[in-house]
């Protein structure tokens, strides 16, 4: 047989940040095999696998300039993610990818950018607000609108924080539920969008379970943004990661090839369809 | 010896093209009779082939009986297809070994390169090979395991002459006779077969066998046969290309009542020479040293397969009938080109309640109330 492209490589962790009781950060630097195909893009991801218990798909949340580790979020869920939860640094896990399109950061140079997203959704945006950061005279103004259910499902606040003091840059935060020391909106995310100063420049990035998306879409359609300027991100059950196994259809789209980042004019015909 | 302008091979010299194809380091495989279906197996020689019998064919029925024809391929496809032989229905894509100091590595499995000969393959399995070819030949990566048992396929085709009650394959425009994708192709009459060649290889070998010249009244009646077996299928789709079709109607209240019958089983996706899905799991060994990484035929009517934390999208069986349905004859376009059925009729004979989706798709393309 030919090589075998798919096959994984091995990755120690290096570092586990707890973020929440249900939340970790693993950084995980790739041990031998080939070189990894950098630069990727923001919003692509990796099959991270647990040796002899299986993979799941993580979008990498580090920059794409860091070229010796991948920062993976997690949400500890299921099998494989609880054994992920387990590891300490110095242990290894299983690499495969980038996989997917990543959001398009050419296209939005020189543009303001707003982000949208709620829960965990976050991660695939989380990279964006990290090369947008690192990359601040690229961009125009960048607005991050994250959404949680409960106040203790927020991480990252620190980093949100100072991400607020940098120039040109906002970060609005709303709870569905209140709680003591909340500072945030109460609300659905998407009643932080009548806040935001939107201009003929803006470009939106969306990441979320898909009413939460419909509804941010619907939003900022409402307020003038152009279609064409709508991106979201899809989350699908991806296991081949390369277009073969089926899982991750979404109509005639192998979500892992074509996606997980679509232009909303692109896929709105497959979205808010129970069951597709 | 061999007429150059010849193209029959008599029933008897059958067995030359067997030694011909050993001869030249081939695995021969076709069709023979085990648990009562026809599948695919080892083929030693012609006699091997299930002369005498005929399949009874049916929505959610297949049976063999005693048949009165002396000819090696008087009956229709049974529940494989080529499919198993090239996109295995489980396989390890590789190995992983943990070793004390805890590193890791990984190593591929050795393929099977034994160079396999298909004796006896349909025109709808050739349609439903060209569009496994598309779908695990993508580019950038090819799926290595699939190509290293496509490469060194010989593909003897033949034209079919007795389809079963459940075949549609003249509606979908892929049969009744082999019209391209084998090496060989035969057409069988009384007296044996016409031998046609479709590619390189098969041209080669034509030159080896015992042929001597057809006359017009085999060629006739081949050509009478296929007609036959053309108009004999009763099951028609409504069109070739229904893009758009089905994706448009997600609400249509047929799919409930699909829904209603089905048992979400899979059998249907299992049978289908199309159907690619597949699923992929670790299994570890029990001392904990070493694991592989498998990949098995999945299904989308299975709740895992379109599963994500919390719950599977589709949860319900009308959206997994939906799914199957829809993939099949609407969004295969956009994929590959083309419709993802080849009107085998495979999933009406092996669906256990008897769906048989040609008599639901018109109902489907109505507009619900009728109009």
């Amino acid at each position: 047989m030919d090589g075998n492209p798919h096959l994984p490589r091995p990755a120690v962790v290096r570092d586990r940040i707890e973020e929440t009781p249900t939340v970790i950060t693993l950084r995980l630097e790739p041990e031998g095999g080939p070189p990894i195909p950098f630069p990727f893009r923001p919003g692509q991801f990796n099959m991270v696998g647990v040796f002899g218990v299986g993979e799941v798909p993580l979008s990498i949340v580090s920059d794409p300039s860091d070229t010796d580790f991948f920062d993976h979020t997690v949400r500890i869920v299921g099998r494989v993610t609880e054994a992920m939860a387990r590891l300490v640094p110095g242990d290894r896990l299983t690499i495969r990818g980038p996989f997917g399109n990543g959001w398009p950061m050419e296209e939005a140079r020189g543009r303001d950018i707003v982000l949208v997203s709620g829960g965990l959704g976050c991660a695939p945006l989380v990279s964006v607000v990290n090369y947008v950061a690192r990359r601040r005279e690229d961009f125009g103004s960048l607005t991050v609108l994250h959404g949680v259910k409960n106040p203790g499902d927020l991480f990252w606040k620190e980093r949100l924080s100072r991400l607020n003091a940098l120039e040109g840059t906002r970060v609005f935060l709303s709870s569905d539920a209140g709680g003591p020391g909340w500072e945030g909106a109460v609300g659905p995310v998407t009643d932080l969008i009548g806040n935001i100063p939107l201009t003929p420049r803006t470009t939106a990035k969306i990441c979320g379970p898909e009413p939460m998306m419909l509804a941010t879409v619907k939003k900022l359609l409402a307020q003038g943004i152009p279609e064409s300027e709508l991106w979201i991100s899809l989350e699908r059950n991806m296991q081949c990661a390369a277009g073969f196994c089926g899982h991750c259809q979404l109509g005639e789209m192998f979500v892992c090839r074509s996606g997980p980042v679509f232009r909303y004019a692109k896929i709105k015909n497959r979205l808010g369809i129970q069951g597709l | 010896m061999t007429d150059e302008s010849g193209r029959f091979l008599e029933r008897e010299r059958f067995s030359v093209l067997f030694d011909l194809l050993r001869e030249r380091g081939y695995h021969l495989v076709g069709p023979r009779i085990r648990d009562g279906a026809i599948v695919y197996g080892e083929l030693p020689g012609p006699e091997d082939l299930p002369v005498g019998v005929r399949d009874l064919q049916g929505p959610g029925s297949y049976r063999l009986a005693p048949g009165d024809s002396g000819r090696h391929f008087a009956w229709a496809n049974g529940p494989q297809a080529l499919k198993p032989l090239l996109f295995s229905p489980r396989e390890t894509l590789w190995d992983s070994r943990r070793e004390a100091d805890g590193s890791l590595s990984f190593s591929t499995p050795d393929t099977p390169s034994r160079p396999l000969a298909v004796i006896g393959v349909r025109a709808c399995d050739l349609s439903a090979l060209e569009l496994q070819d598309r779908h695990f030949g993508k580019a950038p990566f090819p799926d290595p395991f699939y190509a290293a048992r496509r490469r060194d396929l010989f593909l003897v085709a033949v034209d079919c002459s007795h389809p079963a009650e459940t075949c549609f394959c003249a509606s979908t425009g892929d049969g009744p006779d082999a019209r391209s994708g084998f090496d060989l192709a035969l057409g069988e009459i009384d007296e044996g077969f016409l031998v046609r060649p479709g590619s390189v290889k098969g041209r080669d070998l034509l030159r080896d066998l015992p042929l001597s010249s057809s006359d017009p009244v085999m060629e006739e009646t081949l050509s009478n046969q296929t007609e036959r077996a053309r108009i004999f299928q009763q099951r028609t789709l409504p069109s070739q290309n229904l893009r758009g079709a089905l994706a448009g109607r997600p609400d249509h209240p047929h799919w409930n009542s699909l829904a209603t019958r089905c048992l979400s089983c899979g059998n249907c996706t299992s049978v289908c020479p199309t159907c690619f899905c597949f699923s992929e799991h670790e299994d570890p060994s029990l001392d904990g040293l070493s694991s592989q990484h498998v990949r098995q035929w999945d299904s989308c009517f299975t709740p895992g397969h379109s599963y994500i934390h919390p719950a599977p999208l589709r949860g319900e069986t009308r959206f997994r009938y939906r799914q199957w349905l829809t993939h099949k004859l609407d969004y295969w376009h956009d994929q590959y080109g083309r419709s993802g059925c080849v009107g085998c009729g495979r999933c009406v004979s092996w669906c256990p309640v008897g769906i048989d989706f040609t008599a639901d798709l018109p109902i489907l393309l109505e507009e619900p109330d009728g109009r």
